[in-house]
């Protein structure tokens, strides 16, 4: 499996060019590297994963974990060092095909979104950059490597939302990413140092008689592992920088913000499960708490968006929660017996990044063809774009849970594991489940069905009341809608993939098999939602929405600012921060401590002055002076001597 | 000969050569020579260091000489270099050599700038080759009295005052410093200046140890910029010339972690380990507050110079924290702070050459008009906030963890504490980014301006290879520190 380490180096390898020559080459030449770099990783990613499951499993009825690379990169003490290799286990390898298909796809259609833009070759590096980040993250030996790469895809993140620097929003909102993930990755960062000093290594297979011995640390630890993990997969109240970064390129959120980088909390709770199972099984729990109430409350928020890409983001959120909810409600690392979550968890992050991409990319082409991302400039745009119509349907039923498409099946095993849990668990998550259907149908019923904005506008030309020709919608280009199909099919057929033979929480095949009672009870549910949703946003404008909207415009208006928890970031940042702290901090350094050095100052030379008058020039003072001294002298000469 | 020698020879004849120079272009080529040297010269002392470490030779220092200079005061002129020292030279050096650059434009008066410019660097090496605590003094004030004239002369702002300041504060630490170091001759007994031998001899009393620990820690704390000692630091870099900043923040201030570390620490160990606590409170009050101070700031280089208040207490708080690891930390600190500050004050005064303003209100959509400079005031960001690749992120990791392992109650805190300055720096360094860099171009005369010249960008691209040099491979430049800090924890904290 040495050939691995090539998924890490050819990413680099075309941002250092991109990013040393990039602009210097022209567009398409610039576009071709990292696309042929990105083939080539996908490529050797299913190549690893063939090899990989295709070897089989060990004596011990597990696939083994294989590192064809581990060197020491820099060394802290005899124990205490950072690793830099490649591991290979099942929820590894599954993750380099997660993450080098979508960012292949991303690749392809950004040649059509990204056409003609300014800075194309530095978008294609920063895509690169990414890739190799999040490959190098999935792949870490241990979770100091981890954190390494959790930084990279952090600082690609924010290169990437921040892509059209020119424009206030999006500076904005790759600060706010950037710092409040940082935030959170002090506590990531914290919570590393004690694992690391009470287990001894940073290995994530340490010894277990340490871990006993270090006793409510670990938990701890964990715990504050876990902040990191929320603030990155944007759990409550961490989320408020997931839908202000939708102010980068479309491709970009579907790429980082829907089918990566979000999901990488899910994977490092994924990558610490053993160890959470065993010794803070309560934190484990509030994992599942905090997911619980992510996911209702991204949901509701997601109902009331009229941004599309900002309901995808929550819907994100929301999907993201459910992974989390999914590991949090293990009991046990035993998928027979209370560990069903974990597979569940993985199942989930794998079909989601499939169809979550989709439902983005299809978005960015909506995007692309009205200039807006407004739903009020959207309607009726299934006649304009049937290949964008029908993908995005495709992805819409498969997140709401529609058999036979993937998102069905993964969610089914979440459900049962919530279920599993507790009824109650079991209960919340179907409802959140069924109110994921009804936002996205919303969504799909405002974009492609009632009234066409188009059309609108078009009658109002031809009455001669506008007097620019508003430009027809029409499908995107080859490299847009190839991957749209791509990702579509997958969606399709991904849930028949055997998962729980590849990926469980004990290592041990696990066969999925659906729990009757659950999977008719959701599926019933989803269809409810999408039939409220028919009902309410087909026609445009119905009575009911109206009625709705009266009754409950409060609640609507809360939930369209997100309960105001932005207003509470700038409180936080601009009012306690900024002027609350760093201000009068810098006042009293100005003026107290700065001002008591000056003070010595000016009391020395004020002193001065005054002694400086002694030094008149005139012999007489001079004389008064001497003969004072003379006198002096001799008073202490007879009194003391 | 003694290879060390050479750092005090080539800086002399340097000073000579400028003194004989007739034209700019003298000037320069005298320049561009001697740093050069002195840079190749680094390296090599570095590379052969390393080779005969690995050969065997386990002496605490090497390359070591000594001649008597004043036998009744047992003042003798010896040097010898220990990983630590190596490390530091090779700063020194390549800062030095890109300082050259930075200021190839330098006007008025190009040559007596020179004249103080090398005497500064050769009172740097002088620094840190000797192994004499009266030679180390010397050299240390050979350093300091060119700053006056830098800042005074040519620095821009209300420059008398800040030179004055800069001097007047460093001065008084000297005073403090030559207090600690007297205290520390009588103290052993009277009999060698040399700091190997004083330590080989560990007899200063307990009581002595306690009243000079914190004389000379204070004293060289005042140029490592320990709070509430460090407000000549932000008047004095905003008046100073960029190269002078760039050889101020990247050298001098590690002098004074430096001189903490092999003087005050390594001589006075029992009072340094029960003293510790009352200056990791100072210092973990210079983290945070540097921090926090910069993020109001509105001048670029205050920016800067409270971000390294910040990062220089770091490095004094990773001393105090005494573990081997954390020990090797703060040099790492030290090594990785003198090339981002550099950078960074390289690259603001690049573009205050440009726009002749550093306010942060002022300035915006600079990306567009000078990329070259952008990407580097980026990377140089990136690098301070401590992203992986960059020689921050080393250096904050093996602090942090070297910190760790002091497993009490109040270690543990003060560090925790200290670790919030990464998040409190990745706001100040975003917030200039998005206000100066992106956006649009406010002031239409900014428009007209250019990128920069190949001198600017030659000392840009040679600083930030360093700095991500390091950030990629620190494993040699770690082992070689190690080697250093392990000597002296034998006798620190055994």
């Amino acid at each position: 499996m040495e050939f691995t380490i090539f998924i890490l180096a050819l990413p680099l390898l075309s941002f250092l060019i991109l990013a040393l020559a990039g602009m210097k080459l022209p567009h398409k030449v610039a576009g071709l590297i990292g696309t042929a770099s990105l083939s080539t990783v996908t490529i050797l990613s299913y190549v690893t994963a063939a090899l990989y499951f295709g070897a089989g499993r060990g004596a011990d009825g597990l696939y083994p974990t294989l590192t064809p690379y581990n060197f020491t990169w820099l060394p802290f003490t005899q124990n205490l060092h950072i690793d830099m290799g490649i591991m290979l286990d099942p929820i590894s390898v599954m993750m380099l095909i997660v993450i080098s298909t979508v960012s292949l796809m991303v690749h392809i259609y950004s040649f059509g979104y990204m056409k003609g833009e300014k800075g194309f070759q530095r978008y294609y590096a920063f895509l690169s950059l990414f890739t190799f980040s999040m490959l190098g993250l999935v792949v870490a030996t241990n979770i100091f490597q981890m954190y390494v790469f959790w930084e990279l895809v952090g600082v690609s993140s924010y290169l990437l939302i921040g892509f059209y620097y020119t424009q206030k929003a999006a500076i904005a909102a790759s600060k706010k990413a950037f710092i409040v993930t940082r935030f959170a990755d002090l506590f990531f960062l914290v919570g590393i140092l004690f694992y690391g000093f009470y287990a001894g290594t940073f290995s994530f297979t340490p010894d277990v008689r340490l871990l006993a011995s270090a006793g409510i640390v670990i938990p701890v630890a964990l715990a504050l592992m876990f902040v990191g993990g929320a603030g990155k997969s944007a759990m409550f109240p961490l989320h408020i920088w997931l839908p202000d970064a939708m102010e980068g390129p479309t491709p970009v959120s579907a790429l980082i913000h829907a089918a990566t980088m979000v999901v990488a909390g899910v994977y490092l709770v994924a990558r610490m499960f053993p160890i959470f199972i065993e010794f803070a099984p309560e934190v484990l729990h509030t994992v599942a708490y905090i997911g619980a109430f992510t996911a209702l409350y991204a949901a509701v928020v997601a109902c009331a968006q009229t941004d599309i890409k900002r309901v995808l983001a929550f819907s994100t959120i929301s999907q993201i929660a459910f992974m989390m909810v999914a590991l949090g409600v293990c009991t046990s690392a035993d998928p027979h017996a209370g560990g069903l979550g974990y597979m569940a968890s993985m199942f989930h992050l794998f079909t989601h990044a499939m169809f979550k991409g989709l439902l983005f990319l299809g978005a960015g082409s909506i995007i692309h063809a009205v200039h807006s991302n407004e739903r009020a400039f959207m309607g009726g745009l299934r006649k304009y774009m049937p290949v964008t119509h029908i993908t995005f349907l495709i992805a819409c039923l498969a997140i709401a849970g529609i058999p036979p498409f993937s998102g069905f099946f993964s969610k089914d095993e979440i459900l049962a594991a919530c279920y599993d849990y507790s009824l109650m668990m079991g209960v919340f998550m179907s409802g959140v489940a069924a109110l994921t259907a009804f936002y996205m149908f919303r969504l799909y019923y405002l974009i492609f069905w009632g009234k066409s904005y188009y059309e609108g506008q078009l009658a109002l030309f031809n009455k001669g009341q506008i007097s620019e020709k508003p430009h027809a919608p029409h499908e995107a280009p080859l490299a847009m809608t190839l991957p749209l199909i791509i990702l579509a099919a997958v969606s399709c057929v991904a849930g028949f993939i055997p998962f729980g033979e590849f990926v469980s929480s004990n290592g041990h095949a696990y066969a999925i098999h659906l729990n009757p009672a659950v999977a008719i009870s959701s599926v019933l549910l989803a269809v409810a939602g999408i039939l409220v949703a028919a009902f309410m946003y087909r026609k445009g404008g119905s009575k009911v929405v109206l009625t709705v909207k009266v009754q409950s415009k409060k609640f609507i208006v809360a939930a369209y600012h997100r309960f105001y928890m932005d207003e509470l970031w700038i409180f936080i940042t601009k009012r306690i921060i900024f002027r609350g702290i760093s201000r009068p901090i810098a006042w009293f350094d100005k003026h107290v401590i700065d001002g008591f050095m000056d003070l010595l100052a000016t009391a020395s030379q004020a002193f001065s002055y005054r002694i400086r008058r002694l030094q008149s020039g005139n012999i007489q003072s001079y004389c008064i002076w001497f003969l004072h001294g003379v006198m002096l002298l001799a008073l202490i000469l007879i009194f003391l001597v | 000969m003694n290879i060390l020698n050479l750092f005090i020879v080539i800086p002399l004849v340097m000073l000579l050569a400028l003194w004989a120079s007739r034209n700019l272009r003298q000037i320069r080529s005298v320049m561009v020579v001697g740093s050069t040297l002195l840079l190749a010269l680094s390296v090599y002392l570095t590379i052969d260091f390393i080779a005969q470490r690995g050969a065997g030779a386990d002496a605490p220092f090497l390359y070591t000489d000594s001649w008597t200079w004043y036998a009744p005061l047992n003042i003798c002129y010896s040097i010898g270099v220990d990983g630590i020292s190596v490390a530091m030279i090779l700063l020194s050096a390549i800062i030095v050599f890109t300082g050259t650059f930075a200021s190839w434009r330098m006007q008025p008066l190009t040559k007596e700038f020179f004249l103080w410019f090398v005497l500064l660097s050769l009172g740097v090496f002088g620094f840190f080759i000797s192994m004499d605590m009266f030679a180390m003094f010397m050299f240390y004030e050979t350093a300091l009295i060119p700053m006056y004239l830098l800042i005074g002369v040519w620095g821009s702002g209300r420059k008398e005052y800040s030179a004055m300041k800069l001097t007047l504060m460093l001065m008084g630490g000297s005073a403090f410093l030559l207090l600690g170091i007297l205290g520390i001759y009588f103290g052993s007994g009277a009999t060698t200046m040399n700091i190997l031998e004083i330590a080989g001899l560990a007899n200063i009393p307990v009581n002595v140890q306690y009243i000079f620990f914190p004389v000379t820690f204070l004293g060289f704390g005042v140029l490592g910029a320990l709070f509430p000692f460090h407000t000549w630091s932000p008047d004095g870099h905003a008046s100073a010339p960029t190269s002078v900043s760039m050889l101020h923040a990247g050298v001098l201030m590690k002098l004074g972690g430096y001189g903490c570390f092999r003087i005050a620490m390594y001589l006075l160990p029992q009072a340094a380990e029960d003293l510790a606590w009352i200056f990791i409170v100072l210092t973990t009050i210079s983290v945070v507050y540097g921090a926090l101070s910069a993020i109001s700031q509105t001048d670029l280089k205050y920016i800067n110079a409270y971000s390294s208040v910040s990062h220089c207490g770091l490095v004094l708080f990773a001393l105090l924290m005494m573990t081997r690891t954390s020990c090797t930390g703060a040099i790492l600190q030290m090594l990785s702070h003198g090339l981002m500050t550099a950078l960074f004050f390289a690259l603001i005064g690049m573009i205050y050459g440009r726009t002749h303003t550093r306010d942060i209100r002022e300035l915006s959509g600079l990306m567009k008009i000078m990329p070259f400079l952008s990407v580097g005031y980026i990377i140089a960001g990136l690098a301070n906030l401590g992203l992986p690749g960059f020689s921050g992120f080393i250096a904050e990791m093996t602090i942090f963890v070297g910190s760790f392992e002091q497993p009490d109650m109040f270690h543990r805190t003060v560090t925790i504490i200290a670790c919030t300055s990464i998040v409190i720096t990745a706001v100040y360094i975003l917030r200039v980014v998005g206000k100066i860099l992106y956006g649009k171009v406010k002031d239409e005369h900014h428009l007209a301006l250019t990128d920069a010249t190949w001198d600017e960008r030659f000392t840009v691209i040679c600083l930030i290879a360093c700095v991500a040099g390091l950030g990629i491979a620190p494993m040699w430049v770690s082992s070689l520190i190690d080697g250093g800090v392990a000597n002296i924890f034998t006798i620190l904290h055994p």
